[in-house]
């Protein structure tokens, strides 16, 4: 297991530079100006000026050593400068966004909370509300709560975030009125009223995340109880005389979860993707809504260190999802 | 969007005439080995409840918007500036001082465009990008299956290869994708056709990977199969044996996948268009008239949700054609 885990980190590596130079030549393809904001009345030596000192005129294999060097090796010794108080990276050019000249992982590190807290919170709640819907779907096949359980999580799962999220707007801020439709980043949380507010405008976003996630996650929790219902250990079980509710909790569930338990781990990245149109509809100002700005802006190396992070991520939990795999099957051997 | 692929089936169609008709009437299944198992198919799909509304509103939808502009010939790009703002005409049960007018039945936008008439072009454009862009996939995603299942030589390269194309962000890839080549397409081909052919490729470039992967599967377990040896031990070609013996055999999965892809790329064209990287602004699809009506939605409802609805009921019942297609198609479900 140990030797699998680390030939799978070795791959990685190459898979992740590769992943980084497609990025960064499509990117590069990109017609859009940099300057193209800048006031026209700008001289042209003066333009010419402003794009050395972007690193423009240098060659597209030097700006991406340069990424790359300052990717991998600036950023995590500020990193340990923040937390051990050093100074090692005193003097040493960071990745820098062309649309807030400060540096990228610094934008990123104020817009992660939002994310997380909007993001992982639905992905929780959608995890803890699909588990329980599959086992009562595939413990009661094609009875009542069956039909409805699956009804609902092919709408969940067929109705787009975008129009889930507009239609909670027009129902639950405009009509009612108990929820408001743009997330306030600016509240702090404090007291308990505050936290109240807090709660209120993260309810529609979560729930529209939480719904799809859901709707995913019990189809496939439905799925593999059903597999494992059928198979000649729940017999045995049944023929010993236990309780129906240890079959189903015990030995069932348990191994229903290991095919649930990956798949939820691979989900966990493209959740940061898919909500990317959430964060649009509810105006939450997180990494997703970053990125829609940036390209917008055309802020190259934003775009390119938060594609980047996507890619990580995806790449991570393929291999946490393979490795859970392994650990949680004993019958997977992957040596 | 991934667990459907993998609940599809693992094993193929058996090519003789399926083995539970057979077993429940024999005398049948001796007499018509041929038609017996399109047949088999057809009635279980018809016994799924949720397939067969689902495929009754997909003939609906698509012919609604096939011959609309004929019920209809009203120009969706028609200004009415009399009529701006103008309310769906049902509103009048509940509101009787609303503003409507029968010249326009689902009311009218701020510049007095025809709602009704937006609605039936847009579902023709979306309509259109989902289809190109699902078959484009699909005859990627077959292509790079068959060849990495059947030639042990590509097996490993494509493989890999599709592996890493997982591995991209794609919902960012493809906004990138979006906001380089739109104006060269567009200098190319004009601004609607060279929108067309970029969300098209572009859906399709990035969604061919699952296919690839569940056709390698199906082939490798093919290629052991004893009319596959036996059709080679006769000589038969790889350039024939594709063709005749491989591909009819995989049909199923494609097909399966097929219809996700197809609810896939509807979503996903609406989405770019959401976040307003989709078409034109005069250009009507139903992501983009969805996210032109979001700033009024306080005071219209109704045009966020009509279109809304058109793609939420349009990728609901191509899902649950997927979903009967899939039970259809699975010999073990089939004879029950």
């Amino acid at each position: 297991m140990l030797t699998y885990t680390i030939r799978r980190l070795l791959l990685a590596i190459p898979t992740l530079l590769f992943i980084a130079l497609v990025v960064f030549l499509l990117l590069d393809l990109a017609p859009g100006d940099p300057l193209a904001d800048q006031p026209l009345t700008i001289p042209p030596e003066v333009r010419e000026e402003m794009r050395r000192a972007l690193g423009l005129d240098q060659p597209a294999y030097v700006r991406f050593g340069l990424w790359l060097y300052q990717f991998f090796v600036v950023e995590p010794k500020v990193l340990i400068d923040h937390i051990f108080g050093t100074s090692l990276a005193a003097g040493d050019a960071r990745v820098i966004s062309w649309q807030f000249k400060l540096p990228v992982m610094d934008v990123i590190v104020q817009r992660m909370p939002q994310t997380l807290w909007v993001v992982g919170s639905a992905y929780v709640i959608g995890v803890l509300i699909a588990v329980p819907i599959g086992i009562v779907s595939a413990v009661r096949q094609y009875s009542i709560l069956d039909q409805i359980g699956t009804f609902i999580s092919m709408v969940g799962f067929s109705v787009p975030t975008f129009f889930t999220g507009v239609l909670l707007i027009v129902i639950f801020s405009v009509q009612l009125g108990w929820f408001p439709s743009i997330y306030d980043t600016q509240l702090v949380v404090d007291d308990w009223h505050s936290f109240l507010m807090q709660l209120r405008q993260m309810a529609m976003p979560v729930f529209v995340l939480a719904l799809f996630n859901a709707a995913q996650i019990s189809r496939y929790m439905r799925a593999s109880m059903l597999d494992n219902l059928t198979q000649d250990y729940v017999r045995t079980a049944r023929a010993k005389g236990m309780d129906e509710r240890v079959v189903v909790l015990r030995h069932v569930l348990r191994n229903s979860m290991i095919p649930v338990v990956t798949v939820v781990a691979l989900g966990v990245p493209t959740v940061f993707g898919g909500a990317i149109i959430t964060e649009q509809v509810f105006k939450v100002n997180g990494l997703g809504q970053l990125l829609i700005t940036a390209i917008h802006a055309n802020d190259l190396p934003m775009v390119q260190t938060l594609t980047f992070i996507f890619a990580v991520l995806i790449v991570l939990f393929n291999l946490i999802a393979d490795v859970l795999y392994g650990m949680l099957d004993p019958r997977i051997r992957y040596d | 969007m991934t667990d459907a692929f993998s609940e599809t089936p693992a094993r193929p169609l058996v090519p003789e005439a399926g083995l539970p008709s057979s077993a429940a009437a024999p005398e049948v299944g001796i007499a018509l080995p041929a038609q017996s198992q399109w047949r088999d198919v057809w009635r279980q799909f018809r016994s799924h409840k949720g397939a067969v509304t689902g495929l009754a509103f997909l003939l609906l939808i698509t012919l609604f918007c096939a011959i609309g502009p004929w019920l209809w010939p009203v120009d969706p790009g028609d200004l009415d500036v009399r009529n701006k703002d103008v309310r769906p005409i049902y509103h009048v049960i509940w509101d009787a001082e609303a503003k409507t007018t029968w010249a326009h039945p689902l009311g009218s936008d701020q510049l007095g465009r025809d709602q009704l008439a937006s609605l039936i072009a847009g579902g023709q454009v979306s309509l259109a990008v989902g289809w190109t862009a699902m078959l484009l996939a699909l005859v990627i995603g077959t292509l790079v299956g068959v060849l990495a299942g059947y030639f042990r030589r590509l097996d490993g390269l494509l493989m890999r290869f599709t592996d890493l194309v997982l591995a991209l962000p794609l919902l960012p890839l493809l906004l990138v994708m979006m906001l380089l080549f739109r104006d060269a397409l567009r200098a190319a081909f004009g601004p609607e056709t060279g929108i067309f052919i970029l969300i098209v490729s572009a859906i399709g470039l990035t969604s061919w990977m699952h296919t690839a992967r569940i056709v390698r599967g199906d082939v490798l377990a093919l290629k052991e199969r004893e009319f596959v040896l036996a059709a080679k031990s006769i000589g038969t070609p790889a350039r024939r044996m594709i063709p005749r013996h491989i591909l009819p055999n995989v049909m199923s999965p494609i097909m399966v996948s097929a219809t996700l892809g197809l609810a896939a790329a509807i979503i996903t064209e609406s989405a770019l268009s959401f976040l307003g990287l989709g078409f034109p602004s005069d250009f009507p699809t139903w992501g983009k008239l969805l996210f032109d009506s979001t700033d009024r939605m306080a005071d219209f409802p109704e045009r966020v949700i009509w279109p809304g609805l058109a793609i939420s009921l349009t990728v609901l019942s191509v899902n649950y054609i997927g979903d009967g297609l899939r039970d259809a198609l699975d010999p073990r479900i089939r004879g029950r």
